[in-house]
């Protein structure tokens, strides 16, 4: 298995006429993805990549069946989207947009709590670089080849900083089931504590690395899920040891304003549950290495 | 996105805050002219800075004459103020505004802030005001009440009402006070603040409130909503570099030390900027170069990053994903021979055509130090600086 994405997950592409939504989808259909329709206001009836595309989200979840949907929309119509898709019925969204507006995402969260859990969209992202399930398809911007199949779970804020990760492990033997990217922005659709309980679930996950930052509560409930009910191993990096107080690190989520958003309070509080914290981010994969061999050895 | 005082007041009294009648003045003799405008006896002064704490710095001051009024402006044009808030630089003192003195019973304080917990905006008041929030909530944490507004209903009379019990207030400030709540409210939602702060909000001697101070915040990524306030921006206050950068699309932070950073993602920029540290170094700044970034734009980070003096040796650090290394290589290549390079120079490249990428740099010819690891970059960013040479 996985989580949120495997090769039977029918894919679609919001935004998927533009310059780089076309780029990504074809990226995503040669890693195997099940790319099913895309949808541009407008442009409903054209196809592009063989795909027939559609005006609304509800026409293309009706005629396709398409149950996640990855977003290509600048900031201004991005909140927007979501919606359409939530009331569409998707039930994986997946935004990458970087800019926008914090009040618009606060807006789409009430909104996502009109529906019932069984119909409710999970939203992951903004400003995040997608999901993959390596060999079995992606949503998002990442480059698929870094990636090797396997059974680690990764989560974290940072796109870049993840792909540093899966290379380091692929570097040292070690696959991973599904890497997800929760973004930089202050206001996120899942956080990193909705992602671990998926991966506490998922049979085909043995252990997760949990890439966290500075600024904001998620680690903090991150590491209560963790000590109540992680039966897997968790290992983490916090990155911003010397990231200054107040100053906006390059993700709008990325600032320290109040108690326990800095890297060293958050990784006192990740070490305090029995979570092991690489000593350094060139060493996220030697550290998930040493914990799965002690899991081993149990 | 942070605006002026008088700004933010101006704001404020637009939505039906009451806030002191004052003026502004762009000359000692302009604030001399506003205080017999005014009228009255006693004037306050105060410099305008993108700053709290301006109070203690020596940058507001209680006038009784309109020579005072002049003399004590005359003080603050030009100067650079430092406060608590600000860094050792301070920051420019170029507009003064000057307000009627209050007759002050009580100082209460009133904060607007977006909650990342509830992810909805929070309101945080406290029947004790005048001082930083933050001191405020290390003091006298007890004072503090929070309220949570739902956003598909806005702020409720009631709570509003509740807030105004809680913080002591009777008979017709009460409804003042609901008037105030709702007006800092619909400021922060129709104009997508991120922070609006009225500390300290008064009880003058006739028992009415007035917003004596004000602070208002905006984010950046709705600025394309709001014209007037992205006009409101006031570049004097901003740090020249990164001021620059951000015009060039590149997240930049100067910092202290001396190994500049070029890096794309903000968690890889972070993360190596621990690495530095971990390795005996210090980084001089934080920079983002964002997705697929050209030659061009590679050289513009290398500008940016070399307007800090302190810059020793300049670490790329490139994971490539919408990012090719090829034309991150081309562009290091440019840029050395463009801006005429002579600082050591440590390229570390991952990702899509990185074999493309490390044969530009290798057939160069430049002089540039390759790395294969975040790890040994950092290493060999610290080894080369020339610090480290004479140690």
């Amino acid at each position: 298995m996985s989580i949120l994405i495997n090769e039977t997950t029918k894919v679609l592409v919001q935004g998927i006429s533009g310059r780089i939504g076309q780029f990504h989808t074809q990226e995503m259909i040669e890693a195997g993805t099940n790319v099913v329709a895309g949808v541009t206001p407008g442009k409903g009836g054209t196809t592009v990549l063989g795909r027939p595309v559609f005006n609304t989200v509800r026409e293309a979840v009706q005629a396709t069946g398409a149950e996640a949907s990855l977003l290509f929309v600048p900031p201004p119509f991005a909140a927007d989207a979501m919606m359409e898709a939530a009331d569409a019925g998707i039930r994986t969204a997946v935004s990458v947009t970087d800019g926008i507006p914090s009040q618009d995402m606060i807006r789409v969260k009430r909104f996502l709590r009109r529906y019932a859990r069984d119909r409710k969209m999970r939203l992951i992202g903004p400003n995040c670089a997608g999901i993959i399930s390596p060999g079995k398809g992606f949503m998002g911007i990442m480059p698929p080849h870094i990636y090797m199949p396997g059974r680690v779970g990764i989560v974290g804020r940072s796109g870049t900083l993840g792909y540093e990760a899966a290379s380091q492990m692929k570097e040292l033997g070690i696959g991973v089931s599904t890497s997800v990217g929760i973004g930089g922005d202050p206001i996120n659709g899942s956080s990193f504590r909705d992602i671990l309980e998926l991966f506490e679930a998922d049979p085909d996950t043995d252990a997760v690395m949990m890439i966290g930052e500075i600024g904001g509560p998620q680690e903090a409930e991150a590491a209560a899920y963790v000590r109540d009910h992680m039966t897997k191993p968790v290992v983490a990096y916090v990155a911003g040891l010397s990231a200054p107080k107040g100053r906006k690190m390059g993700h709008a989520g990325a600032i320290i304003s109040a108690f326990g958003e800095s890297a060293q309070e958050k990784v006192e509080m990740l070490s305090a549950v029995g979570i092991t914290v690489a000593p350094n981010p060139s060493a996220m994969g030697a550290t998930m290495a040493a914990v799965l061999a002690r899991k081993l050895a149990a | 996105m942070d605006i002026h005082e008088y700004q933010a007041k101006e704001i404020l009294a637009g939505f039906g805050v009451p806030v002191p009648r004052g003026g502004l003045a762009y000359s000692p003799e302009q604030a001399g002219y506003r205080a017999r405008e005014l009228g009255g006896q006693a004037w306050v002064v105060k410099a305008q800075i993108h700053s709290g704490g301006r109070g203690a710095a020596g940058g507001v001051k209680l006038c009784k004459s309109e020579d005072e009024v002049r003399t004590y402006a005359g003080t603050l044009f030009g100067k650079n103020l430092v406060t608590k808030q600000t860094d050792a630089a301070g920051k420019g003192v170029y507009r003064v505004w000057v307000e009627g003195a209050s007759d002050i019973r009580q100082e209460l304080y009133l904060g607007f802030v977006m909650d990342r917990t509830s992810e909805r905006i929070m309101i945080v008041a406290s029947a004790h005001g005048g001082m930083e929030i933050e001191d405020l909530a290390q003091g006298d944490p007890d004072s503090l009440r929070r309220m949570v507004v739902d956003p598909a209903v806005g702020l409720a009379d009631y709570q509003a009402r509740e807030l105004a019990f809680a913080l002591g207030l009777t008979g017709g400030q009460v409804a003042q006070m609901v008037t105030v709540l709702h007006a800092c409210y619909r400021a922060y939602r129709d104009l997508d603040a991120m922070m609006v702060e009225i500390n300290p909000l008064v009880i003058t001697g006739t028992g009415d409130l007035v917003a004596l101070d004000a602070k208002m915040s905006f984010d950046t990524n709705a600025l394309y909503k709001h014209p007037q306030i992205a006009a409101l921006r006031d570049p004097s206050q901003e740090d020249p570099r990164e001021a620059t950068a951000a015009d060039n699309g590149l997240a930049y932070v100067g910092l202290d030390g001396d190994i500049g950073c070029i890096i794309n993602g903000a968690g890889l920029a972070m993360a190596t900027m621990d690495m530095i540290k971990l390795s005996g170094g210090e980084p001089a700044n934080f920079l983002d170069i964002g997705g697929g970034a050209s030659p061009e734009r590679v050289c513009q980070a290398f500008r940016t990053v070399l307007t800090d003096k302190n810059v020793s040796v300049i670490l790329v650090n490139i994971f490539a994903g919408i990012n090719r290394c090829d034309w991150i290589a081309n562009g290091v290549v440019q840029a050395y021979r463009e801006v005429g390079l002579t600082l050591p120079v440590v390229v570390r490249l991952a990702g899509t055509n990185v074999k493309e990428g490390q044969e530009i740099i290798r057939n160069s010819g430049l002089p540039i130090l390759a790395a294969d690891t975040l790890a040994e970059a950092a290493q060999a960013a610290v080894a080369a600086r020339p610090t480290a040479a004479a140690a």
